[in-house]
């Protein structure tokens, strides 16, 4: 069953996404037994959303969100929603926020 | 800690567990959304602004940042660290009565395409948070704009530049107000960034003095201190988010510092296997206290002999003259403009010679080619063919 989820980049990460902050996606099932879970959605946003194949490492380090970019899952830090494993819900709003930038 | 109940669908739903979220544990009645990093507690919204705040209050009464009645200058860009400081500042001078007049004090480098964008923000911050504004320009201060820097010096330097002009403008705004404790938004991945850094390039002078909350010094009427501190970049931001505070968030158009940005990859690494690490850093910079340097025996002779010891003078490889063999002098001030310097002529001084003498003699009338170098670099470099 697919999943349709808001997403947000914030703190100069929309710059990756065409300079959008806000996108709302649907993301494809990818086998009808199993749930999406965040992975899948990462990878989602990996082959579709990003246009220039250099930008990957902005977002992507060592197959996971780079370290100091803040992951969101409904306002929720992602460490307590299960990072990668967590499952997906329509309706959800996914947000990625970059810390690194100069303060 | 999981917590585990028997489905309520029975086997065959096995695979979409319900989904339970776990209390604050410092309410025990709210959800938590926050991991912080520096002792892995989880809590909740509200409690988290009540710790965070409470913490900034800890630092600044502990170490007697304020006294009642001071003027106080925030350093603001517009980015996340210093709005989340002006909204701090406010808040805090109201909740516990620390009596201090607070002003917004902004420097304008002249980068098209970043500064006049954020500086935008800090007009928005200005009528938020109801305090005053000042901004003071490269322009006015030193008759060179960033974009006509880079035009002229390159864009390899730029951070050079903007770095020392920069500590400058914000003294000379200060004392332009007639303040004389300017307050900045440096965090604790900041500072354990700094300390890093000394410790990789071996500037031990520097490692020392790299973890002060307060940084004075005689030849200067303005002192420097930073709240934030033990703060960390992770709750700066999930507080401005969570706040939803105006902020601006765009990368410099000049090149970043390679070896900060370095420094900085390496400890987002090492607190992402370890939180605490970033306060271990600041800790381990506190805790360390150089050896006094021994005094070099050889020319105590000359002493002992009756005559003066001759004054020897380095001249580094920069073209900086040093003051005495002695090295550093605290409250020593620039020979050309009076701004406190370790060196005879302060750096500014010198860059700014260096590019006097670069400057084109000639200039075309209603010559627009150096406005926003930088963005034009950048336009250039994404060009393909």
């Amino acid at each position: 069953m697919s999943v349709n989820i808001k997403l947000e980049f914030l703190g100069g990460l929309d710059v990756i996404f065409n300079s959008e902050r806000y996108h709302k996606v649907t993301v494809p099932s990818t086998n009808a037994s199993t749930p999406l879970i965040l992975r899948d959605l990462i990878k989602y946003i990996v082959d579709n959303m990003i246009k220039d194949p250099k930008d990957i490492e902005v977002f992507i380090e060592n197959d996971t969100i780079r370290p100091g970019i803040l992951t969101l899952i409904n306002d929720t830090d992602w460490e307590l929603e299960g990072e990668e494993e967590y499952v997906l819900e329509s309706g959800d709003v996914i947000s990625f926020t970059s810390t690194l930038h100069g303060g | 800690m999981t917590i585990t109940t028997p489905s309520p669908y029975g086997q065959s739903q096995a695979e979409t567990k319900p989904k339970l979220s776990q209390l604050c544990e410092h309410c025990h009645s709210r959800k938590a959304q926050i991991k912080r990093p520096k002792n892995l507690q989880k809590i909740c919204k509200e409690c988290f602004y009540e710790v965070f705040e409470t913490e900034i209050h800890n630092t600044i009464t502990n170490a007697n940042l304020f006294h009642p009645g001071e003027k106080v200058a925030v350093g603001a860009s517009g980015g996340k660290d210093s709005t989340v400081l002006a909204y701090i500042m406010k808040l805090l001078n109201e909740r516990y009565n620390y009596g201090l007049e607070i002003v917004l004090l902004s420097i304008d480098e002249g980068i098209i395409g970043y500064r006049d964008d954020s500086l935008a923000t800090v007009k928005r911050n200005q009528v938020q948070y109801d305090l005053p504004l000042e901004i003071v320009s490269y322009r006015d201060l030193y008759d060179w704009t960033m974009d006509e820097i880079v035009a002229c010096a390159g864009i390899r330097n730029s951070c050079t530049y903007c770095g020392v002009f920069r500590r400058q403008a914000l003294d000379r705004g200060a004392m332009k107000l007639g303040i004389s404790h300017v307050v900045t938004g440096h965090n604790a991945d900041d500072m354990a960034e700094t300390v890093l850094m000394n410790l990789l390039r071996g500037d031990v002078a520097r490692l020392e003095k790299s973890t002060a909350i307060m940084t004075e010094s005689k030849g200067s009427p303005v002192k420097r201190s930073k709240p934030f501190k033990y703060s960390y970049q992770k709750e700066i931001v999930l507080y401005a988010h969570y706040k939803k505070l105006d902020y601006f968030s765009t990368e410099c158009s000049y090149a970043p510092e390679a070896f900060r940005g370095t420094a900085r990859e390496l400890m987002k690494n090492l607190e992402a296997i370890r939180p605490s690490c970033i306060l271990d850093i600041i800790h381990s910079g506190e805790n360390l206290v150089l050896k006094p340097k021994k005094q070099r025996t050889q020319f105590r002779k000359n002493a002992k002999a009756g005559s003066k010891v001759p004054t020897e003078m380095e001249v580094r490889s920069d073209g900086s003259v040093s003051l005495t063999s002695a090295g550093f002098v605290d409250g020593n001030t620039c020979e050309k403009c009076g701004y406190l310097s370790s060196n005879k002529i302060c750096k500014a001084c010198m860059l700014l010679e260096g590019l006097e003498a670069n400057r084109a003699k000639l200039r075309l009338e209603g010559d627009q080619s150096f406005v926003g170098a930088a963005k034009l670099t950048r336009t250039l470099e994404n060009l393909s063919f």
